[in-house]
């Protein structure tokens, strides 16, 4: 979950299949193509969680309650490096922000009130957004479908797959002597790396990656995560 | 204070996306918001990588965990889909984790 990878293939799949007929059944097929691939991370991401010492059932219930997987990713990540309580929240929040843009891009498509709104903001996922604006073509119709068949889709996955790789986790024990440890900051870089599209891009992240080491002896431990936001602001800032 | 991060970070995330869906379009049309907010994922998964690879509490060690990453590198250059990699990356870290 929230790789950039899905989308590449999405569009792929759909400029392959552009001649074909407007069918129900394509937005299907990518909704579920999507959703199972997402299960992998899934698993990593139950791996992680319980390393970092969250219990099983914590684990689960972050992958019902919170839902989106870089957030989970950082929250777990900030504890296991020892990192304070606000501070795993507030790395979390911050990588959540951007599924804001993304209900803002979906409201007018979708136009759910109450407790449906509530339904399909919880859905309000990068892979969920991803599929919804690449049936474009198709129509609103397709669009909507798209947008809750990936939601739903991946809900179902993300969860089943979180639960088997927490119980995986717990079973083999020492996080280092399974290279959980390694495996847990491989994780962050391939979710990182299909975002790096341009070379400004790539040096946005080498820059972030130089100053959180860099400060990383004068704050306490998981506030350079939170801090590496200025890396952000200071690139977006001016054009 | 594990539940504290479960409970506040999953009724934050859903404020936020529920934000998005409830608000004006115009709230957070602004341009420079939408450039820092692009930039903002990669910052922190950035962060991340190297305090969990390279740091132990407020120190940077290099250990066994580094070996782990440069093997995801060599999985990501060779296109390797993300299972893939991390398990490259768990694997060459064990073993270079038992060798010692």
């Amino acid at each position: 979950m929230g790789t950039e990878n899905w989308k590449l293939r999405a569009e792929q799949h759909f400029r392959q299949n552009e001649r074909m007929p407007t069918t129900r059944s394509q937005t299907f097929r990518d909704a579920l193509s999507v959703s199972l691939t997402v299960g992998a991370y899934g698993v990593a991401f139950g791996a992680a969680s319980v390393a970092a010492g969250f219990s099983v059932l914590q684990t689960c219930l972050f992958s019902l309650l919170t839902f989106t997987g870089a957030s989970q990713f950082a929250a777990v990540g900030v504890v296991s490096s020892g990192g304070a309580g606000a501070s795993a929240i507030a790395a979390a929040s911050l990588l959540a922000t951007r599924n804001a843009l993304y209900g803002i891009q979906l409201a007018p498509l979708l136009r759910v009130k109450g407790l449906r709104r509530l339904a399909a903001a919880h859905l309000t996922i990068d892979e969920s957004t991803g599929v919804a604006l690449s049936q474009v073509a198709r129509g609103p119709d397709a669009m909507r479908a798209g947008f809750w068949l990936t939601g739903i889709g991946v809900f179902v996955f993300w969860n089943i797959f979180t639960l088997l790789g927490a119980v995986g986790a717990k079973a083999l024990g020492d996080p280092a002597s399974w290279g959980l440890d390694a495996a847990v900051p491989a994780a962050f870089l391939g979710l990182v790396w299909p975002r790096l599209t341009t070379m400004r891009l790539r040096v946005v992240a080498g820059a972030s990656m130089v100053f959180a080491l860099v400060i990383t002896p004068w704050l306490p431990a998981g506030l350079p995560i939170i801090a590496s936001v200025v890396v952000a602001i200071g690139f977006g800032w001016s054009t | 204070m594990m539940w504290t991060v479960l409970i506040a970070t999953s009724a934050l995330s859903l404020a936020i996306k529920w934000f998005g869906h409830a608000v004006p379009e115009r709230w957070l049309a602004n341009a420079r918001l939408q450039r820092i907010n692009a930039l903002v994922p990669i910052s922190l998964l950035s962060a991340l990588v190297v305090a969990q690879g390279l740091v132990v509490k407020t120190h940077v060690v290099l250990d066994h965990r580094i070996v782990g990453l440069l093997a995801a590198v060599a999985a990501l250059f060779a296109k390797a889909p993300f299972p893939v990699v991390v398990v490259v990356a768990a694997v060459s870290s064990a073993v270079v984790y038992h060798w010692h």
